[in-house]
């Protein structure tokens, strides 16, 4: 079958390539319309940023390869990374790109996904108006789609809430800061937050410690330095400040409340103006309010776009399986179907206004998304006749 | 390539070439009235095996043992559990771990510096991994050679910013030698981790590991082979053999 390609039989020669690159000539044009210019990062793309974005998992996900020159490369998992660095390697700001081209991801054995698949995307990076930003992203992506739009089911959500919720915890900063870095990991982030709530007495060996830190400076450094000498990046001062800090943590207790109303936010779902409603009134203490009025005035711009934005499928916790969005987020799922394979959503993306950050640069406002080509044909009907 | 090519009509049986795994195997099996016999020369990965019928015998490496399984080179092979799941990403498709057989102890766990006086759990880890990304701006280093099952036990435990650095040998020395911060590796007394200072996390085990009597679900199954296996299940009183062995 070395004429097919992800999802579709026969994509790599014949009809079944007209047709998709005249879908990818389409999607280019509608986002070089709306001001983007086009962009061509490296297939092959340093480790580094990726992995210090990502962590070990994208080890998993991506393909390394190793270059006697260059280290630790991988073929490109997808292209919002590599656009930004393009971007903050010359671009002026504010900016709007697009892109088409091959992804590529190591899949689990035994998986269907491909490990080779199109996206065509376009980022709008420094826009400082970023609700309509947000729905702009979101109506060009759905044009994207074009048929495909007519049988792909939308769903949102916006970290942006969940972020503010955090804050809103009566909580130490660094356990806020704890359940922020675990956003991403849902699981993770339950256990992390329930931890600061009602919890077993400590171990033996956290008691002792604790106590080290209560009897004082000259206690704990003697307790911490018989057990043993210190290597590696982690310093003997970094361990007593961790300590000090789970002394601290121990006479304090998230009540259940707070816990319960987080995990209240994080389960609303629904069409967007009765998911609205249900997190206003759980914002009694109106820390969700700046980011629910930027909800609102986005389902007023998206509604301007030609969307039933009232009606659109809204889930406080969408987008958590995607690391680093914190911001709204969106995808355009697949209908499914008993005939042939599942395919992944036809469409989606996200602000991201943190990433510039993480890679050492100043904050931008950044809002991205993309579709893939070849899913978006197999949803609505036969390759071209080439299978 | 496989040592010894099977006909269509006989099986083939891995067993390590050398040191203390091929001792404890081969005396395994003449526990059960197989007895392995080498060639003269002890330098050959060759022999035979003695005591059954249609069964030839492959001299290799214990590392090698699992992806000649997966390939169905070879129907059986004794190999740890720990190897099996370390090089083959979908072991449970590819073989079936008949039965434990009671040699080759290892677990392989994660270990960090005993003077970390917080940390006893996964979660301190995790916790110290976010410290280090946030003060240095870099990953923890978890020195091992078991990528793929360290890999997937951080992520079932939900462990972030930590990057594993190869070690194919000594891994227990390289905190000392400030490559990494946390090792993960097989131990079976614990006394090279406390004679270097390192002490396994409450609930960092990540798989207790033994020598394993394991069956190719990828291998040749005729029904002479299907013979054999069943005469093996009930020679070596492995029931789980004589059900799996079905002609395919």
């Amino acid at each position: 079958m070395s004429a097919s390609r992800a999802y579709l039989p026969g994509g790599r020669i014949g009809d079944g390539l007209d047709r998709l690159a005249a879908e990818v000539a389409r999607i280019e044009a509608l986002f070089a319309d709306a001001g983007a210019q086009a962009v061509e990062p490296a297939t092959l793309q340093p480790s580094a940023e990726l992995l210090t974005l990502y962590g070990e998992d994208i080890r998993a996900r991506a393909f390394v390869t190793q270059d006697p020159v260059d280290g630790e490369l991988m073929l490109r998992p997808d292209f919002t990374v590599p656009v930004l660095r393009l971007h903050l390697q010359g671009g002026v700001s504010p900016a709007r790109y697009r892109y088409a081209g091959p992804v590529w991801r190591r899949q689990e054995p035994g998986s269907t996904r491909p490990t080779e698949y199109l996206q065509a995307g376009v980022e709008i990076l420094g826009d400082p108006d970023a609700v309509a930003a947000d729905a702009e992203v979101f109506a060009l992506i759905r044009d994207a789609l074009g048929e495909a739009a007519t049988v792909a089911e939308p769903r949102t959500g916006d970290l942006a809430i969940i972020f503010a919720a955090i804050a809103g915890l009566a909580a130490p900063e660094r356990w806020k800061q704890a359940l922020r870095r675990h956003v991403w990991r849902p699981a993770k982030f339950r256990r992390v937050l329930e931890a600061f709530g009602e919890r077993p007495a400590p171990s033996p060996a956290r008691a002792a410690l604790i106590k080290a830190v209560e009897q004082g400076e000259d206690a704990l450094r003697a307790h911490v330095r018989a057990l043993g000498p210190l290597h590696g990046a982690r310093s003997f001062e970094d361990v007593l400040a961790r300590a000090r800090e789970l002394a601290a943590d121990a006479r304090i207790v998230l009540p259940k409340a707070q816990i319960d109303w987080l995990e209240a936010v994080l389960a609303v779902a629904g069409p967007s103006a009765q998911a609205l409603d249900a997190l206003r009134a759980l914002d009694e203490g109106g820390a969700l309010s700046p980011a629910l009025d930027r909800f609102a005035r986005r389902l007023e711009a998206l509604e301007a776009r030609g969307v039933d934005a009232a009606a659109l499928p809204f889930d406080a916790s969408f987008g958590r399986g995607l690391e680093y969005y914190d911001g709204f987020t969106f995808e355009f799922a697949a209908p499914r179907s008993s005939s042939r394979l599942p395919l992944p959503p036809l469409g989606g993306g996200g602000r991201y206004d943190a990433l510039t950050q993480r890679l050492g640069h100043a904050a931008l406002p950044a809002v991205g998304g993309i579709v893939r080509p070849e899913a978006m044909i197999a949803a609505t009907g036969p390759a071209g006749g080439a299978a | 390539m496989t040592p010894a090519q099977s006909s269509s009509d006989r099986i083939v049986l891995g067993l390590p070439s050398k040191g203390r795994l091929m001792d404890s195997a081969r005396a395994w099996f003449a526990d059960r009235g197989l007895n392995v016999v080498r060639s003269d020369s002890d330098r050959e990965y060759a022999g035979r095996i003695e005591g059954i019928e249609g069964v030839d015998l492959a001299l290799l490496s214990a590392g090698e043992i699992p992806r000649e399984l997966a390939a169905g080179r070879i129907h059986l092979g004794v190999t740890g559990e720990d190897m099996v799941r370390e090089k083959i990403p979908d072991a449970d498709a590819a073989v079936r771990l008949l039965t434990p057989m009671g040699f080759g102890h290892a677990d392989l766990i994660l270990a960090v510096p005993d003077a970390w006086a917080d940390v006893e759990t996964m979660d301190d880890l995790d916790a110290v991994a976010g410290r280090l990304r946030a003060q240095l701006g870099r990953p923890l280093r978890i020195a091992t050679k078991y990528h793929l099952l360290v890999r997937r036990f951080l992520r079932a435990n939900g462990v972030a910013d930590c990057l594993l650095v190869d070690s194919q040998g000594a891994t227990e020395g390289v905190v000392r030698q400030g490559t990494a911060e946390a090792i993960a590796d097989i131990t079976s007394s614990g006394a090279t981790l406390t004679a270097n200072r390192l002490r396994p996390l409450v609930d960092g085990v990540i798989l207790r590991s033994q020598a394993q009597l394991c069956l190719s679900l990828t291998a040749p199954k005729a029904s002479a082979q299907v013979k054999t296996l069943d005469a093996l299940a009930s020679r070596l009183d492995v029931p789980a053999l004589a059900s799996v062995a079905q002609p395919q």
